[in-house]
């Protein structure tokens, strides 16, 4: 027996094709978007292992430090490291802002770190780690930004020494590290103006006219003694929430492990975006049915007389409805190529990461089939509907 | 086997629908076409021709009355057969006023699909196909597309596929409406050739008046009766 499905594509090969390209173009965009929510995650994901963190110490009862502010005093890692099983422990500061490069400027997560400790890019891909604790900086390729090149961050200039990848706050902005002290004045700094404007203000309070005591206020004044977490790397042997107890119970802070945190990141932080995306995966999927089924039913429309005369000429039904079958299934497997072609093609030249996994794709491709598979019921019914008599006439 | 009766009609009738609108368009039909033999149905417009047609097609099921296909009998105040659809397959060859070819199939598969659905593997089914085509002179357009064709040549593959499974009825209705008179001769010529010799019996349902004189017998329906009258005969060069 011949393929009656393939001999008819043949031979309207170009009607199908367009709607395959068609079809296969909406379902790039669906691939797309679910790699855009897989990028999400990942994000998510290369952050937190970036960290280089086991725990994370932040301000009690916030979802910090990166789904909500944070702010804990720049001493507590002191008292964190006497804790039992904690290995290393340092501030970090996060402060999403914009970094001035020459003319034009670039959104970026600025994270304040110390040399050598937690909270440190893992690997670079040129240059050197910040090693002097002033005006040195490591940035994220997807900056744009080179190694030596000035970068200004509010009123100071940073010498680009470093550059790593993939290194993304989960809002997907590239990271900048710099030193954690000019990343707290970065985060407190104010103008000239306001600066005087206090100093004046708190020289005309009687209550700090001892000269010891003035000196002492605008000197607090001027700094910032707080970071948003606190980093904690775990020595082997010790688990994440036998060591978490004593800090959170004795210090009154809130800490949370890497699962934790992986759970805030992905189920809070990236939740109303993750059901947008899925919103816009149902609409795709009616709409691609809805055009896989309106094509193959006009296309059986258009071929009623030639299935009355095989009907007439005994063809099965099972022939006939296999045939419509597999042209819907035809029609989305070409769709399907088309997609994952199109959304390979383009994925890299989205601004944020989009990962496309291979599980997500065959999903797809289940789907698509299966879709067809529903859409063609309209046109075999239709198909089964008609009536060989049709085909003597009248 | 047993010896092919050809078409045997006896007592038929059909009625359509039911209480106060129903029409019955065939009232007491009686016919006989032998193997071999081409016959004529003609008869004013609504007289029953498509029909009974449809009827002996078994597209449609009549109200009561006997009809035996070859050496079955097919009614008989119900039907005999339960899978109508091989039954139409495999003793009945229909040729039509449009040919109805498959368009995206070329022209020997037309052909070849009928043994192909009867079960005979691809290389069978067309040689059969170009064996036809041959014995109908199309050999030379088969691998062509329908649309590729003149009506003349349409009609013959149709007739071929009408062919193809060697039923022992064949059902034609007008099948030269749209063919010019040297055309539709010929096309009455190859049914005369072919009955002949796959002593298959035909049915040619008709208005034509270049090709009512061809036939021997003729069947005049009329009030939802036939009549059987001779026909002139006349020899087809
Ligand atoms: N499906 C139907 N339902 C009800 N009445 C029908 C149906 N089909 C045909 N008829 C009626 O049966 C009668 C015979 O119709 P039929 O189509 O067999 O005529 P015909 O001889 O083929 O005419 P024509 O030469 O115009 O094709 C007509 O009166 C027609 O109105
Ligand atoms: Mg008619």
């Amino acid at each position: 027996m011949i393929s009656l499905a393939a001999r008819d594509v043949l031979h309207t090969w170009g009607k199908f094709v367009f709607t395959g390209v068609g079809l296969g173009l909406l379902i790039g965009v669906t691939l797309t978007m679910a790699g855009v929510y897989r990028g999400m995650v990942d994000d998510a994901k290369v952050l937190l292992n970036n960290s280089g963190a086991d725990m994370w110490v932040v301000q009690k009862n916030t979802l910090g430090p990166y789904a909500e502010p944070s702010s804990v005093h720049d001493d507590i890692y002191r008292s964190i490291l006497a804790v039992p099983g904690v290995d290393r422990a340092a501030n970090v500061t996060y402060l999403t802002m914009q970094v001035r490069q020459g003319e034009h400027d670039v959104r970026a997560m600025v994270v304040g770190i110390i040399p050598n400790s937690p909270g440190e890019p893992s690997h670079l891909l040129a240059g050197r780690q910040i090693t002097r604790s002033h005006y040195e900086a490591v940035v994220d390729i997807a900056t744009g930004f080179k190694l030596g090149q000035t970068i200004r961050i509010r009123r100071h200039n940073y010498t680009v020494v470093g550059l790593t990848r993939r290194m993304v706050s989960s809002g997907g902005d590239p990271m900048v590290f710099i030193p954690l002290r000019d990343a707290q004045e970065a985060q407190f700094l104010k103008d000239n103006d306001a600066i005087i404007n206090e100093r004046n203000r708190t020289a005309a309070n009687p209550a700090f006219s001892h000269p010891e005591v003035l000196d002492a206020v605008i000197n607090s004044q001027s700094s910032n003694p707080f970071v948003n977490a606190v980093l904690v790397q775990i020595k082997p042997g010790f688990s994440a929430e036998k060591v978490a107890e004593p800090i959170q119970r004795w210090q009154r802070l809130q800490v949370y492990t890497r699962d934790q945190m992986e759970e805030i990141l992905v189920a809070k932080l990236i939740a109303t975006s993750s059901k947008q995306i899925a919103m816009f995966l149902v609409i795709l999927a009616i709409v691609s049915a809805a055009i896989v089924a309106f094509i193959i039913y006009t296309l059986t429309m258009g071929k009623i007389r030639e299935i009355a005369v095989l009907k007439l000429i005994g063809t099965r039904n099972r022939t006939i409805a296999g045939m419509i079958m597999q042209q819907a299934i035809g029609l989305g497997v070409i769709g399907f190529v088309v997609g994952k072609v199109s959304a390979t093609l383009w994925a890299p030249m989205f601004p944020k990461y989009v990962l496309l996994e291979p599980g997500d794709a065959l999903r797809g491709f289940i789907a698509i089939v299966i879709i067809c598979i529903l859409a063609s019921l309209l046109a075999i019914r239709a198909a089964l509907k008609v009536d060989p008599a049709e085909a003597i006439g009248g | 086997m047993e010896e092919s009766k050809g078409i045997l009609i006896e007592g038929m009738r059909k009625r359509y629908g039911e209480g106060d609108t129903a029409v019955d368009a065939l009232k007491a039909v009686n016919m006989h076409v032998t193997p071999g033999e081409v016959v004529g149905l003609i008869g004013p417009s609504g007289s029953g021709k498509s029909t009974l047609l449809k009827c002996l097609g078994a597209v449609i099921e009549p109200t009561a009355g006997r009809m035996t296909l070859g050496n079955k009998v097919i009614y008989d105040n119900g039907w005999q057969i339960k899978d109508l659809r091989a039954l139409r397959r495999d003793n009945i060859g229909f040729v039509f006023q449009a040919p109805y070819l498959i368009p995206f199939l070329d022209v020997t598969d037309n052909v070849a699909l009928l043994p192909m659905l009867a079960g005979h593997s691809n290389a069978e089914s067309r040689k059969r196909a170009v064996a036809l085509l041959e014995a109908l002179d199309v050999a030379h357009r088969a691998k062509a597309m329908p649309s590729q064709l003149s009506g003349g040549e349409q009609q013959r593959v149709a007739i071929a596929r009408a062919l193809v499974n060697q039923p022992p009825v064949i059902l034609a209705d007008e099948p030269t409406a749209p063919l010019d008179s040297e055309r539709a001769l010929s096309v009455i010529r190859i049914l005369n050739q072919m009955a002949q010799q796959y002593q298959t019996a035909v049915i040619v349902v008709t208005h034509d008046e270049k090709i009512i004189p061809t036939f021997k017998r003729i069947y005049h329906i009329r009030d939802g009766g036939t009549h059987e009258e001779a026909g002139e005969g006349q020899a087809l060069g």
